[in-house]
């Protein structure tokens, strides 16, 4: 009896993964909205990335009529993706871009800073990833789009391609 | 033009001849001597020439750049070299398929020439499930990507090849990794062919034994030369990156390498007999699922590859058609197992080669979650994450250490024995030893941390213990003592690279200098020249050491035209003991290099240990065949 539920299991969890396998090939360009419940953005407390300094998010959400905040890391390829349209959407004036570097090397990030030119206002450190789990985040990269108000107003899981470019771009003006 | 109706009716002639085989081997399982007189011999010789003939066919296209045939216009050049016109035939999806298939069909052959000894019936069977592989091959290349097919009007030039592809290293390292894989398909069909047939004993292993460390040696040089490449052409300074596709070829490895103890343990002694046919399995099954997971573009990696929801859609049922066909057989016939109740004491060989497996199915699960868990929240929760080297770096290190322990204590055990064992004394001596050289090195180094501290002196003890067993031993089991040495210089110079590595980047402009620990590093001049199909930026840098010893580094930038991509060349002064690595990037619209500087000690011993690794699969292919103990 035991051997035939074991047997039962088995083939259930390869079941189980051939089907999450099967969505996961169609489900390349399915796209679901962001919940559209305004959240205020959490003020938090962080080391400045280049200082050390402990900071408050609040003393740097200032003066600007949007905020892109984004986690990122050195180690994570999807941040190099998305990179080149965080350094676009800085010349962008409305906007102010700023980064949370996520468990990272402070060297490494560095250089890939150095390497693909460094987008951010400020930078912070979350070292140890605790500030971005009090955030919501899922994982790395990740944006959160506040307005003045400091409310999300929009939440990009995984990179920034084109299409959530222009998607940002549009919110900017219509906003506007 | 008519080499693509060749290659195209070789591919259709292989096909029928495989349906053939597969069609007569199942009618006459029961009869088995009838099939054997009726040539069974010369149809897989048959099989294997019309393979040939294809892969060749286009392999001449590619000389030839005959751009009507769509996978040479996609994937060359005129202008290129002969060498990367030929290599560029398995340097594409459909080239390197057709290669499987050609390895494929050579390995049955060759498997059916070779295994006289063994009994007619389990002969036919591994034929039959050898066929149903490649018949899944044959049909995913004529349906999904075929190879062959014609462009018309024909144009004038072709796509080019991806310029990082373009090296000779990169050359042979997917033939010799394919090798590797395919032949875990011989070890698979010979598996699941003893399952049904209750031949799965010590005879049995003793013949699949080449097998196994036929395609374990070519796995590890195939990954060796994987990663030598990345480390010279990638431009990174690294070797190992937790990049998918790489977790996807250690994978198999891991399990194989499992399954090379199993094999032998169940040579010697009868026992392990579920875990061989099992690793069996899941090795080939792993390989399958590397092709689905890479070709099929569900997974995001450096590693570019053409993508075809289409083609992973096949991969996928066939991968699945595979995995259900072995788990239901597996089912079925798991009480044929000649199963002796024999009792493993603890203080033996058998008790640390089975708790070595299952330290190498921890490290193979971490990887394999590792790689897919981002498919599974993506689908579940539509998320997108990477799962970057912390997370593999803190699951796995800390298991390497009981691991390594394990290792070292091991091969010092004895078969069955009851009583203790002999040389406890040295082993103890040799633990203290390289505890205190451990503490010693970071001690003097210092900035490392306790966990790194003692990895080191696990490495350290499997390091010194295996010098002692090749001193006392000397060449009595030196296949064993030989990977074994290997793997142990592999992981200390893993951990001295990864603790003692240095680096610098800087921008620089020509005449700048920087300086770094007790050197001064000076761009001195950049010439530009153009090669037959790529402009080439050449900096000269003169590295300058206190003691007065000079030397010039020549890193290279490279910018391809077709299609048009810019790499850049590392420049690498290699020593015995450190690699001294300097590569240079552009900086958009400036007049200044993106230079970075690496001092990685130890590299040359991880390539040197990997060889050595390789070496002794290599002895043991062809070693004479080992007693049996009871």
């Amino acid at each position: 009896m035991k051997k035939k539920y074991y047997k039962f299991s088995i083939i259930t969890f390869f079941i189980f993964v051939f089907l999450i396998f099967y969505y996961g090939l169609n489900q390349k360009n399915l796209y679901t909205p962001e919940d559209i419940i305004v959240k205020k953005f959490p003020n938090l407390l962080l080391n400045d990335f280049y200082s050390f300094n402990e900071t408050s998010l609040d003393n740097i959400l200032i003066d600007s009529n949007y905020y892109l905040i984004n986690i990122w890391s050195s180690w994570c390829l999807p941040c190099r993706e998305e990179h080149p349209y965080l350094v676009q959407l800085k010349k962008n004036s409305l906007i102010k871009i700023i980064g949370i570097n996520y468990k990272d090397k402070k060297d490494n990030a560095l250089k890939f800073l150095d390497e693909f030119e460094n987008p951010y206002t400020h930078i912070l450190s979350d070292t140890n990833g605790t500030a971005s789990i009090e955030i919501g985040a899922y994982g790395v990269p990740e944006s959160f789009i506040l307005n003045k108000k400091k409310e999300i107003i929009k939440k990009i899981i995984g990179p920034i391609d084109k299409k959530k470019f222009n998607e940002i771009i549009e919110l900017l003006k219509n906003e506007n | 033009m008519i080499l693509n109706y060749i290659g195209n009716f070789a591919l259709l002639f292989c096909l029928i001849i495989s349906l053939i085989i597969l069609i007569t081997s199942i009618s006459s399982l029961n009869n088995q001597n009838f099939f054997f007189r009726k040539n069974l011999k010369e149809l897989l010789f048959f099989k294997f020439f019309f393979a040939l003939l294809s892969f060749c066919s286009l392999v001449a296209l590619f000389i030839n750049s005959e751009f009507s045939n769509e996978t040479v216009l996609n994937n060359s050049h005129i202008s290129k070299p002969l060498f990367y016109k030929i290599s560029g035939t398995w340097g594409n999806h459909e080239g390197s398929l057709l290669l499987w298939l050609l390895i494929l069909t050579f390995f049955a052959f060759f498997y059916f020439l070779k295994s006289k000894n063994r009994p007619n019936d389990e002969r036919l069977l591994t034929i039959m499930f050898q066929e149903v592989v490649i018949l899944g091959f044959i049909f995913f290349l004529l349906k999904a990507s075929n190879p062959f097919n014609i462009i018309y009007p024909v144009p004038k030039e072709g796509l080019g090849l991806n310029p990082i592809l373009q090296d000779p290293l990169l050359a042979i390292h997917p033939p010799v990794l394919y090798l590797g894989y395919v032949t875990t398909s011989i070890v698979f069909s010979s598996s699941l062919a003893g399952l049904i047939r209750g031949n799965i004993n010590s005879l049995w292993a003793k013949d699949l034994r080449k097998w196994v460390f036929i395609s374990w040696t070519f796995l590890t040089l195939g990954i060796l030369l994987g990663s030598i490449w990345a480390y010279y052409e990638l431009g990174w300074g690294g070797f190992w990156f937790w990049d998918p596709v790489e977790n996807i070829s250690l994978m198999p490895w891991l399990s194989l390498t499992a399954l090379v103890h199993c094999v032998l343990v169940l040579e010697k002694r009868s026992i392990f007999h579920s875990w061989t046919v099992i690793l069996s399995i899941i090795t080939f099954t792993l390989g399958i699922c590397g092709t689905f997971l890479v070709r099929s573009g569900i997974l995001n990696s450096v590693h570019t590859f053409a993508n075809d929801p289409e083609r992973g859609l096949y991969i996928l049922f066939f991968l699945f058609f595979l995995i259900f066909l072995s788990v239901l057989i597996y089912f079925i016939y798991e009480d044929k197992f000649e199963l002796n109740n024999k009792n493993i004491n603890f203080y033996t060989k058998e008790t640390s080669i089975i708790l070595n497996n299952w330290f190498v199915m921890y490290f193979l699960s971490v990887i394999l979650i590792g790689t897919v868990y981002p498919i599974f929240l993506e689908v579940l929760s539509n998320e997108k994450i990477s799962v970057g080297p912390p997370f593999f770096n803190k699951l796995i290190i800390p298991f390497l250490i009981p691991f390594l322990i394990f290792m070292s204590v091991g091969p010092n055990l004895k078969w069955i024995k009851k009583n203790k064992f002999s040389n406890k004394f040295k082993l103890i001596i040799i633990f203290i030893l390289s505890i205190s050289l451990s503490i010693l090195v970071s001690k003097f180094f210092g900035n490392t941390t306790l966990n790194i501290t003692i990895l080191l002196a696990a490495s350290f003890y499997l390091f010194i213990t295996t010098i002692k067993d090749f001193l006392k031993n000397g060449f009595k089991n030196y296949s064993q003592t030989i990977s074994h040495f290997g793997f142990s210089l592999l992981v200390l110079s893993i951990l001295m690279n990864s603790i003692f590595s240095k680096e610098i980047t800087s921008n620089m402009r020509v005449g700048d200098e920087i300086k770094f620990s007790n050197k001064i590093i000076k761009l001195q001049k950049i010439e530009n020249t153009t090669e037959v199909n790529f402009l080439k930026f050449i900096a000269y840098f003169i590295i300058e050491e206190k003691n007065k010893t000079k030397f010039i580094l020549r890193p290279e930038i490279r910018i391809y035209d077709k299609p048009e991509t810019i790499t850049s060349e590392a420049a690498i002064k290699t020593d015995i003991f450190k690699d001294r690595f300097l590569v240079v990037n552009l900086v958009k619209e400036n007049e200044y290099l993106n230079v970075r500087y690496q001092e990685k000690p130890f590299m040359l011993w991880i390539w040197i240990s990997a060889i050595l690794i390789s070496l002794g699969g290599i002895i043991n292919i062809f070693k004479k065949n080992e007693k049996k103990i009871l």
